[in-house]
């Protein structure tokens, strides 16, 4: 089973959003990780390896810098990765990122491909579903777990207040909800032999593409952090006095109760 | 010339969406600036009769598309079905809210359409050109981004919980239009055989008014019973920190922050939860925020209303008959 996990290397979850000079989100000195949705893209992959055998590649578009994230990836037991990067793809939009991703795709043999359901920077929770238009194919948003059977998978995924049993065929775009596996962490082995595996770096003109064509969809008027709160009223006292005062301000003075 | 808004409505056994009818309410505000018309579109199965009701809120025109194969909601058939709609008639703006349906079915369509997607979006208005722009928050609501988009249409979803429903208006008529679905075998590659709804009586996490919600301080998962008590007194969904999930004391899907659900509730409870800046970001645009926290120094009392330091185990059963008072008076 050949499979292609699809990696977004993004600020980590701790990080604090600062907008710089220029009006754009500064990255200076952010620890960058593997966006924590992919891991279980990851894992899933490198599950699905060990039961059926069959190659991981992992996929990413980004700048240099994020060779670190596949490595991470490699070194928990991927087998090749592919980094997409070109000074033309400095600001894509999703479905720039789906059309660059189509097409470094394209060229690996794939039963299933596994992403993230959302990239914790942007937010969007688009680039699996579009790449999955892209290639034809169906897909699953937000899944839970997965079963395979010859061509055929079986997928629980996550809906509003409950959750959906999916059946579909293969090749398959699916994209990975918190609660599918756990992700393991890269072994001292893993991260020696992550060393010697293959990262093929691409630009656009090796999948056959120009910037000029890939001129994003969206534009970004302007960044912008949210007004700080302030710590509003302490109310102290005994418990059953503090109980009281919170039920009557919720009440009367915040009106939402 | 692309003309017209839509919306999208979700439902689900002739009930419709809450988050439809806040997207609704708030696209006719801004139809009735740009005076342009607004539809709604509804697919389903047996859904006719849900066209009065959408005209009420303020549709001018419903699209029905009713079809037995539309009864559940799958990515292929939904796609191909509003594909062919939009490009028969051309809006200007889709928009729909950001549900699990709505996550999956608006970047399909944007991509079969070729265009772009605003996912998300808190904050919608239009500038001088009458276009629709859009804000919506980033790096799990840690910063935003205006975006718009100069390709027609431009497909949004909306974050429930943010906008009003409007009070509907039953003397309001709308013009129904019924189209047929053509659906492709292609589109049934992947088929809903089963669907388990929780059995839970509390409302959706990202619907919910109030939300009563437990970190590292709950303890463990047999303590979470004192905030469902409390829940359904002011009738709350329960929610959880990182830490308390990852403790294995509570579903994933109780999840609050950058790496679970983000909510905007009137109300939100925060028990025995530090305020980690990844949990920050996901509930720091609820209305107002009340902070249960035996250690004076958590971050969460930096921003929120009110602010009790001391044992949540003795406050909240204590605050559920408070609430068990107001409630009967």
């Amino acid at each position: 089973m050949n499979i292609v996990v699809c990696l977004k290397q993004t600020f980590d979850t701790e990080a604090k959003i600062v907008i710089d000079g220029s009006g754009n989100i500064d990255s200076t000195g952010v620890d960058q990780i593997i966006n924590p949705y992919d891991e279980f893209a990851i894992e899933e992959a490198l599950q699905l390896k060990e039961k059926f055998g069959g190659e991981v590649t992992v996929v990413s578009m980004g700048p240099e810098k994020a060779e670190a994230a596949i490595r991470t990836a490699l070194a928990m037991g991927c087998d090749k990765g592919v980094l997409i990067t070109d000074p033309g793809l400095e600001n894509p939009d999703e479905w720039v990122t789906a059309e660059v991703l189509s097409k470094a795709i394209a060229q690996i043999p794939y039963d299933i491909i596994l992403v993230g359901r959302i990239a914790v920077d942007f937010g969007a929770s688009q680039v699996g579903v579009r790449l999955a238009d892209l290639l034809d194919i169906p897909s699953v948003s937000s899944i839970l777990k997965l079963e395979i059977d010859g061509d055929k998978a079986t997928v629980t995924r996550e809906i509003d207040g409950g959750t959906e049993l999916i059946e579909l065929s293969l090749p398959a775009v699916l994209t990975a909800q918190k609660g599918l596996n756990t992700p393991r962490y890269p072994s001292m082995m893993g991260i020696m032999k992550a060393k010697k595996k293959e990262v093929k770096v691409l630009n656009l003109a090796d999948l056959g593409l120009n910037a000029s064509d890939l001129q994003p969809k969206m534009t970004v008027q302007k960044f912008s952090l949210p007004t700080p709160r302030t710590a509003g009223k302490k109310i102290e006292g005994e418990p059953a006095e503090v109980a009281a005062e919170l039920a009557k301000l919720l009440r009367e003075e915040a009106k939402v109760i | 010339m692309a003309k017209g808004i839509w919306v999208i409505i979700e439902q689900s056994k002739s009930e419709i969406r809450k988050v439809s009818l806040e997207v609704l309410s708030q696209t006719r505000i801004i139809a009735n600036e740009t005076g342009e018309p607004l539809s709604a579109v509804i697919l389903g199965k047996g859904i006719a009769e849900l066209a009065d009701k959408v005209a009420a809120y303020g549709a001018d025109k419903v699209y029905l598309v009713d079809d037995e194969k539309l009864e559940n909601y799958t990515t292929g058939a939904y796609t191909s079905v509003l594909n062919k709609l939009i490009r028969q008639e051309e809006p200007q703006a889709v928009l729909m809210g950001n549900t699990a349906v709505g996550k999956d079915l608006a970047p399909r369509l944007a991509q079969r359409l070729g265009v772009g997607l605003a996912s998300d979006c808190t904050g919608m208005e239009i500038d001088q050109e009458n276009f629709l722009k859009f804000k919506r928050p980033i790096y799990g609501g840690k910063a935003f981004a205006d975006v718009t988009s100069n390709v027609r249409p431009i497909l949004a979803t909306i974050r429930p919980n943010i906008f009003p429903v409007a009070a509907p208006d039953e003397s309001r008529k709308a013009e129904v239009v019924n189209e047929t679905a053509t659906i492709d075998p292609a589109d049934l590659r992947a088929i809903v055989k089963d669907i388990v709804m929780a059995t839970s009586e509390r409302p959706e996490l990202i619907e919910a008014e109030i939300i009563i919600s437990g970190g590292r301080g709950m303890k463990g998962p047999e303590n979470y019973k004192i905030l469902e008590e409390c829940a359904d007194v002011i009738g709350a969904a329960v929610g959880a920190s990182r830490a308390a999930v990852d403790a294995g004391w509570i579903e994933e899907k109780f999840q609050v922050g950058q790496t679970g659900k983000t909510v905007s509730p009137t109300l939100y409870i925060a028990c025995g939860i530090s305020g980690a800046i990844q949990h920050l970001a996901g509930m720091g645009s609820s209305k107002v925020i009340v902070a249960i926290n035996k250690d004076p120094e958590a971050n969460i009392f930096n921003l929120a209303d009110y602010g009790i330091v001391g044992d949540l185990f003795e406050i909240v059963p204590l605050l559920t008959e408070e609430f068990k008072k107001l409630k009967s008076e």
